[in-house]
């Protein structure tokens, strides 16, 4: 294999491995290619099975000839090994960090999985855009499935089919990708059937400081609203910040270029104060010091929450527009990869409850995330441990989820899936046997042929053996509006999620507890 | 009665509390002997007994009429505006007299009636037996004892009568014993461990000064080590601060000297008084029911107000307690400055982590019986049940009750009883309908004859939640349904194949089987049915109502304000149709 030069050491013994809620274990240490792999090589005893892709940093010390190495991981959990032997301590370390931070994408783990189930249904042709557009289109003949994209020439993060009005053509569409940011021409992003409005999502338009107009832009969007109608447009940046925009050919629209709308401005934070708020969070979970102050501090300064209440209260005001002010909305921010998204998934799921299943949550994630080209391979790259400052990291995606988690835990009846999932699509984000989340958008995943050498997230998951663990004993459908509360008082924060693995909180046990004594309840209940 | 002058008062408004556009119900506002009663135009109908306002607070005259705020101890909060200056007026004094009552035979304890006999009263009173409770714990037995010392309320006042000591301490060191502590309140046995046959015991404060000792109340101490066969020395806690025990003693109290006392290891734990309790609850109200909140402000208002602090400390202390009992196998003594407050706090928490059966129901209310009521927690005052010192008021056992609430969120199998239970008793510490938390110990009652989700109960807006407990218990009906069904299908299955043996299959018999078949098929269409309520009450805990719905305030905002300054404050109303 490829890896053998980077693997000095590929055994060491006796080596003790130390984790929050678990005894010490003492076992052997292997190194392979994409696993660091602990075994006490006795029956029914913990092992360890450990992507390198999930190491987010390591730290060595040295006491004697005892070297300890602990690993950090992407998931947050902190895990501790002694390795005796400086020499070889310092192999595993050196080869750890080499394999954890492998340049090209094909050498990672998803390119050499075989699974050791037997896929039902392959997940790559799970939700495809052709079905996904039969949905509405019995409801509407407004709208089409343009190719325009197909080459990737138009939009290089678009997927080859969007939905588009159906008036526009598709040479229209190619010269509003001109006046859109990285060609990101508005597509539509869900239709409410129950009133026939419509989420719409783009870039930034490219106005520049000279307010440059482009008809077809205004044309496009127009052709969305019904006769006499208004319509709202959701900038997810604060009106200081797309003014400044202007200034790097960017910007917003102009009220007289499109007078039918109105513009409504959100202030969601991005890139690296996320991430910087993200780090800030985890140090307080990770804080062994147990002051009821400083914990509270920590955790306002980290912000987090805030962030959480900004997502949430902009997808409010977009499903209110779009159910109770009867308007059809346009959602953008820069380069409506990050917050655009947030936005407009959390809107669906708070006015679909098709969203709310199983199936609907994946294809919301295939279609308002993957397709719509929310560079993963970017925004995962690092988690909270990293100490590099690199610049394109953010948990974008960690912060949809806990949101999804909020609205979760104050509606614990009416989502099918349950706080595992969202932890099990947040672990996959970061490091995954699945070729899912690698790329940055379906171009990248094309040229890789994902579809032929990598398996699909998807295949695995809707297994019924899998889907049972997802589950919400609790879930009786419903097809209403659920409105959350946006009040600080209501949002607590994502233990589970967000501080997986801290030391002194029974937290991820906890949350085992009740899931055992809800489907003990059922047990109980259903004969 | 002599109180009440307007009874009924129309056309009033009812603020929300959250609503940054003053949104309002209107309705009809009654006074009545023992409650205030609100009905909106949606004849929905919220009801404040006088007991369990808090303050009532007449605001400057606005041009919609005359503003009076009402806040109550259960956390409620309204805000009416009574059209008429007068009206209001009367309403305002009205409720000054009637929440404030000076004598405890005007509380409502002695005018609600239930409809029970006497024999029934009774036995509500006798469901508890302490003699039982201490029984079950395994006293008395030979090291501890029952000791009449106290049988007239001579020793101490404010004890139960029927105390529990060691059984080498004999009376006059237990008499001398009194004198040195505070309020005359000696080391007795709050909970005996049977396995590690270890005690929790309880006092006051010694009258040590900076050097006074008392030779029978070292006895004491010494006979409650030794009443523990496995190990020697024993804990003293004392539950206070270290600068305010130092403090006390200069007025001639303060606490134990670890070198005129054989084998006791002294331990502060640093819980605070009543007085900064006090404050502490008034600041996380304050940070509650602020209107628009940040995420920022809502943490760092919480962190200032030290409440989950204090929540922590009398954790903290609890869980010394139990280590010291079930690892190290010793004896704790606990005490404060009284031992009726913080001392209660610690050693019933302590026995809760220790005990299972005080995390049932019966058991929980036993807890409460013996380590509060009858070792004398000063219900009255502390709760403010009559009109008296503001300064002895203190939610000491509204921070018990939230330390449970903590524990059953961390341990939600361990605990019979659910969060309704405990909001159930905070409400009842304070409404005075029934006779338990009256007085301030037990003496005193016999010469009378006689907890987020806490703080946000009543804003239903803020909180949206779907109640899981709903559904539970509309699959418990069902299932009991089903199990029935299942019980008559097979009597019927019997009863055939009895025909069958009987007989021979005649075509008349095969008629006879036939009315059957309908009953099996309603029973089928029962589960059916039985599902769906589950969606209904869902819909009805949502508060779907237009008056409860946010949106028509909503729209408002979003007319009236410019693009870049729309805001969605506090969060939405629920589900909608």
């Amino acid at each position: 294999m490829e890896f053998a030069e980077l693997i000095k050491t590929p055994r060491v013994d006796n080596v003790v491995l130390h984790r929050p809620f678990y005894p010490a274990v003492e076992g052997t240490l292997c190194l392979t290619g994409h696993h660091l792999i602990l075994s006490s090589r006795q029956d029914n005893t913990e092992e360890l099975w450990l992507l390198h892709s999930n190491i987010d940093a390591i730290d060595k010390r040295f006491v004697g000839s005892l070297g300890t190495i602990i690993i950090k991981c992407k998931d947050f959990r902190i895990i501790q090994l002694d390795i005796p032997g400086m020499e070889e301590c310092l192999n595993i370390a050196s080869s750890i960090e080499a394999l954890s931070t492998l340049d090209s994408i094909t050498l990672m783990y998803p390119f050499f999985y075989r699974p050791m189930f037997e896929v039902i249904e392959d997940g790559w042709h799970s939700f495809l855009p052709e079905q996904e557009f039969e949905l509405y289109s019995s409801a509407t003949s407004e709208w089409r499935l343009s190719y325009v994209n197909k080459e990737f020439a138009v939009c290089p993060s678009y997927p080859p089919i969007v939905t588009v009005p159906k008036s526009i053509d598709d040479e229209a569409l190619r010269k509003v990708a001109t006046f859109r940011h990285g060609g990101r021409f508005p597509v539509l992003s869900y239709y409410h059937k129950k009133n026939g409005m419509v989420i719409m999502r783009s870039g930034q338009p490219l106005t520049g400081t000279n307010g440059r107009r482009c008809k077809e832009d205004e044309k496009l969007i127009n052709a969305t609203l019904r006769a006499g109608k208004r319509g709202y447009i959701i900038d997810t940046r604060s009106l200081n910040v797309a003014q400044q925009a202007r200034a790097k050919g960017g910007g917003f629209e102009q009220e007289a270029h499109y007078p039918q709308w109105r513009r409504i401005h959100k202030s969601i934070e991005r890139y690296h104060i996320l991430q910087e708020s993200l780090i800030k969070l985890v140090e307080a979970c990770n804080d062994q010091t147990h002051n009821m102050d400083r914990w509270l501090s920590k955790l306002e300064a980290s912000n987090w929450l805030t962030h959480i209440k900004e997502i949430l209260t902009a997808a409010c005001l977009a499903a209110q527009c779009i159910d109770r002010e009867g308007a059809s909305i346009l959602i953008h921010g820069t380069e409506g990869t990050d917050s655009t998204l947030q936005v407009t998934s959390l809107a669906q799921i708070i006015l679909e409850p098709r969203s709310r299943t199983i199936r609907g949550f994946e294809a919301l994630i295939e279609r308002e995330w993957l397709q719509a080209g929310h560079p993963f391979q970017q925004r995962c790259a690092q988690s909270a441990y990293c100490n590099t400052k690199q610049k394109w990291e953010a948990p974008v995606f960690l912060l949809f989820l806990d949101c999804v988690w909020q609205i979760l835990r104050q509606f614990p009846c009416s989502f099918e899936f349950n706080e595992n999932f969202l932890i099990m699509l947040f672990e996959h984000a970061y490091a995954s046997q699945f070729g899912t989340f690698l790329g940055n958008n379906e171009s990248e995943r094309c040229k890789l042929k994902l579809q032929q050498k990598t398996m699909s997230l998807w295949s695995w998951v809707n297994q019924p053996g899998e889907l049972s663990k997802f589950t919400n004993p609790l879930f009786e459908a419903n097809n209403l509006v659920i409105w959350p509360s946006v009040a600080p008082q209501s949002l607590p924060l994502w233990e589970d999620g967000v501080s997986l693995c801290h030391p002194d909180w029974s937290a991820v046990a906890r949350s085992r507890l009740t899931a055992t004594s809800v489907s003990q309840v059922q047990a109980i209940l259903l004969p | 009665m002599e109180h009440i002058r307007t009874t009924k008062v129309e056309q009033v408004k009812l603020l929300d509390r959250f609503s940054t556009s003053n949104k309002s119900l209107t309705g009809t506002l009654y006074l009545t002997a023992t409650h205030l009663l609100f009905i909106d135009s949606h004849q929905k109908e919220t009801w404040i007994l006088h007991h369990h306002i808090a303050s009532v607070e007449k605001l400057a005259l606005t041009t919609s009429g005359c503003p009076l705020v009402i806040q109550c101890k259960n956390f409620r909060t309204v805000h009416f505006i009574v059209p008429r200056e007068r009206d209001c007026h009367d309403i305002y004094n009205s409720l000054l007299q009637l929440s404030k009552q000076a004598k405890y035979e005007d509380l409502y304890a002695f005018s609600y009636n239930p409809k029970q006999n006497d024999s029934e009263r009774l036995q509500g009173w006798q469901l508890i037996d302490l003699a039982e409770e201490y029984k079950r714990m395994g006293v008395p037995n030979s090291h501890w004892q029952l000791s009449d010392a106290n049988r007239d309320y001579k020793i101490c006042e404010t004890y139960p009568r029927e105390l529990y000591v060691p059984r080498i301490a004999s009376k006059p060191i237990i008499v001398g014993s009194s004198k040195f502590r505070s309020k005359g309140r000696f080391p007795v046995l709050s909970y005996y461990h049977q396995d590690k046959e270890a005690a929790i015991c309880r006092c006051s404060q010694p009258l040590s000064g900076f050097s006074a000792r008392c030779l029978e109340d070292e006895h004491l101490l010494q006979a409650i080590s030794k009443a523990n066969p496995v190990n020697r020395y024993m804990y003293v806690m004392d539950t206070r601060p270290k600068l305010n025990a130092m403090a006390n003693r200069a007025a001639g109290k303060g606490y134990e000297n670890e070198d005129n006392y054989s084998n006791i290891r002294f331990q502060f734990v640093g819980i605070e008084n009543i007085h900064v309790m006090r404050s502490s609850l008034q600041k996380l109200l304050e940070v509650n029911g602020t209107k628009g909140l940040s995420v920022n402000d809502f943490y760092s208002g919480l962190e200032s107000s030290g409440w989950l602090r204090h929540i922590k400390a009398v954790m903290d202390a609890a869980i010394f307690l139990a280590k010291a009992i079930t690892v190290e196998n010793a004896s704790v003594l606990v005490h404060c400055s009284d031992g009726w407050d913080r001392t209660s706090q610690v050693c019933s928490l302590g026995s809760l982590l220790l005990d299972s059966y005080y995390r049932t129901i019966k058991g929980f209310m036993v807890l409460i019986e013996k380590d509060w009521i009858s070792f004398g927690h000063k219900f009255s005052e502390r709760c403010g049940h009559l009109d008296g010192d503001p300064k002895e008021v203190s939610p000491v056992f509204t921070q018990f009750l939230e330390c449970v609430w903590h524990l059953t969120e961390q341990f939600p199998q361990a605990f019979e009883f659910s969060e309704a239970f405990l909001l159930q008793i905070h409400e009842h510490i304070h409404s005075c309908q029934f006779g338990n938390f009256l007085g301030n110990c037990q003496k005193e009652r016999e010469e009378l004859k006689f907890w987020r989700n806490m703080y946000h109960q009543f804003d239903r807006t803020l909180h949206p939640r779907q109640s899981v407990f709903n559904i539970i218990m509309n699959m418990n009906e069902q299932n009991e349904q089903l199990e029935k069904d299942i019980k008559d299908l097979e009597s019927k299955i019997k009863q055939r194949k009895n025909k069958q043996t009987d007989g021979i299959l005649t075509k008349e018999l095969l008629h006879s089987v036939h009315p059957e078949s309908p009953t099996l098929k309603t029973s089928l269409c029962f589960k059916e049915q039985t599902l769906l309520p589950v969606n209904d009450a869902l819909r009805t805990i949502e508060g779907s109502s237009l008056a409860d719905n946010r949106y028509s305030e909503y729209a408002e905002e979003f007319s009236k304000s410019e693009p870049a300054v729309v805001s969605l404050e506090y969060g939405v109303a629920r589900m909608t149709c």
